[in-house]
């Protein structure tokens, strides 16, 4: 009994502002400061919501954050599952050496390159569009956790499966395509989770490299629901926020086992 | 079937006098370089070179906003050490590192040991510690701000209690605590989820063997779990120090490295200068100085590793 009394109070500052931030959304102006405060809205209104689309072009910017998102999160999976295999499963001169290349991209926070990477970008004209978003972690940084875990666990596959496969006649590709990849599901979830996370999360390059409000993501619209003095409209942010957060949150909920169990049972356990 | 066909094939192939040039071991040769190509490319353009060209533009006062760009060799490191910004900016950043990783594993591991006994309802509770992590980042640092506000509800709880809470973003001491407290419970679920997987590789015989020694739970956490779960904590322990250093968006959205320059970490610092200033050959020496911390740091954790894993796959 004891144990489920601290585990409950533990869970409050993990849940509880994801409550906060859904029954705040519903609450008149008047009432988001109420004290006492109160759990529940006293009187709800959608009107929050309507300002969401009203002040910027909500919708567009969330389909922005999620076409980058859902691209990345392929674009990655593509690129690390392929280098993956490679490190883990065919011996090529060099492959030692590539690979420790590689994994120097482990040590480069994409933050520390970004002055370059924003000078690059200028140069091609391609500042105040989606490629930085969506070519950076796809290629760049981001992209080598995803292919160490992919490597980890393709190393675990076992030698007899791919000399089946050549004796039906199989090349490289078809080995990777028609018996390596469909073994790998849980690899590729969990890869695909935090991609998708990690893209969709993003904060530092969309506000380097976007400036138009019709470009931007949502974690950079969410900020800009501001009154002429530069306060934040609470109730406004928090409804956009609540948009942001419940999709995602409802996919977990649904599929929480993939989610918990792929992280931890891929590569990441070292 | 298909392998006598297969076998027919090669038979009727080139003359046994003449190997053919593509062998399997060739094949294999060209496939792995393919296969690697996208993201080895992908390296070298967007890491590589622009860790070349940060260090390149490092010996150069470039002005954006006056267009020049000459050189002035360590001209910015000598700047960057007599700037009075940067020990505070130092001081932050450990501050937050050190005071994240602490409260992020200890929290972690001990989450993770209330889940790892066999109760019901431990995958709601897992579920739930874990459900953060999906919530968009700047959505979840948005209602945390609200929450700290002088009048907002943390304060109003803490009234309801009798008690009268401070300004919390706006103290240099409770900003730090709050900028830190964020990022513990936004991703704190990730390590107690890889913690809970790590324990649940010890095998249980152990314990017993212990518990029929008449070792205390405590002398059992310490003398098996701790070292059977070394490797994990190791790993956490990188990916938390590394991802610590990276933190921009709670601290942009938060204090914007206030008051004063009191939650001013080095990454919301380099991003004044070269983003805000656009001072980008200063900006370059300052995101230098970030690449070998984080080196280092790795580099640290990485020879702690013998000490602390007794037992490595």
């Amino acid at each position: 009994m004891l144990v489920y009394g601290v585990l409950l109070v533990c869970l409050i500052p993990f849940v509880f502002p994801t409550w906060w931030m859904a029954t705040t959304s519903l609450k008149p102006v008047n009432e988001i400061f109420a004290f006492p405060p109160s759990l529940w809205p006293r009187s709800a209104t959608l009107d929050a919501y309507r300002q969401v689309f009203e002040l910027q072009p909500f919708g567009r910017q969330y389909v922005n954050s999620l076409y980058i998102a859902l691209l990345v999160t392929v674009g990655t999976l593509v690129v690390s599952s392929l280098a993956g295999y490679a490190f883990a499963r065919i011996r090529f001169r060099g492959s030692g050496l590539v690979f420790m290349v590689v994994l120097a991209g482990l040590l480069v926070p994409s933050e520390v390159t970004i002055i370059p990477l924003y000078r690059m970008f200028d140069g091609l004209g391609l500042v105040d569009t989606h490629w930085p978003l969506i070519l950076i972690p796809i290629l760049g940084a981001p992209s080598v956790l995803a292919t160490f875990i992919m490597r980890q666990f393709f190393i675990t596959l076992p030698k007899e499966l791919e000399e089946a496969g050549r004796v039906d006649g199989l090349g490289r590709l078809g080995l990777f395509w028609q018996v390596a990849l469909p073994l790998a599901r849980p690899a590729i979830g969990a890869v695909s989770i935090f991609t998708f996370l990690h893209s969709w999360n993003l904060y530092l390059e969309p506000i380097v490299f976007l400036s138009s409000k019709d470009k931007f993501t949502i974690p950079q619209a969410l900020t800009q629901y501001v009154d002429a003095y530069g306060g934040a409209l609470w109730n406004v942010q928090l409804a956009a926020a609540t948009l942001s957060a419940l999709p995602v949150l409802i996919v977990f909920v649904l599929a929480q086992r993939q989610f918990v169990e792929g992280l931890a049972q891929t590569g990441l356990k070292g | 079937m298909t392998l006598l066909v297969r076998e027919r094939v090669e038979v009727a192939g080139p003359p046994p006098d003449r190997p053919p040039f593509w062998t399997m071991r060739r094949r294999d040769e060209l496939a792995g370089w393919l296969f690697v190509a996208p993201q080895l490319a992908g390296i070298i353009a967007f890491v590589l070179v622009p860790l070349g060209l940060v260090v390149w533009y490092s010996l150069h006062e470039w002005s954006v906003l006056a267009d020049t760009f000459d050189y002035v060799g360590l001209g910015n490191y000598s700047a960057l050490a007599d700037d009075p910004r940067l020990g505070p900016a130092l001081r932050a950043t450990g501050l937050f590192s050190l005071g994240l990783v602490v409260l992020n594993l200890s929290l972690a591991l001990f989450l993770a040991v209330l889940l790892n006994q066999k109760l019901r309802g431990t995958v709601v509770f897992r579920t739930l510690f874990f459900s953060p992590v999906v919530v968009t980042l700047v959505a979840w640092t948005i209602v945390w701000g609200f929450l700290l506000q002088d009048n907002g509800g943390i304060n109003g709880f803490l009234e309801l209690l009798g008690i009268d809470g401070p300004n919390w973003l706006r103290g240099d001491a409770t900003a730090m605590i709050s900028v830190i407290v964020v990022q513990l419970f936004k991703n704190v679920g990730l390590n107690m989820v890889l913690f809970l997987a790590a324990l649940q590789g010890v095998p249980a015989e152990l314990y017993e063997a212990a518990r029929i020694d008449g070792a205390s739970a405590w002398a059992r956490f310490r003398r098996i779990t701790v070292p059977l779960i070394s490797p994990t904590i190791l790993l956490t322990s990188i990916l938390t120090v590394v991802g610590s250093l990276q933190v921009f968006a709670q601290i942009a959205v938060l204090t914007q490295g206030g008051p004063g320059t009191s939650t001013t970490v080095l990454i919301y610092y380099l991003y004044q200068q070269a983003f805000q200033f656009h001072h980008f050959g200063y900006g370059a020496t300052i995101s230098l100085l970030l690449f070998v911390i984080v080196l280092a740091l790795t580099a640290l954790q990485w020879r702690m590793r013998r000490k602390l894993s007794f037992y490595e796959d």
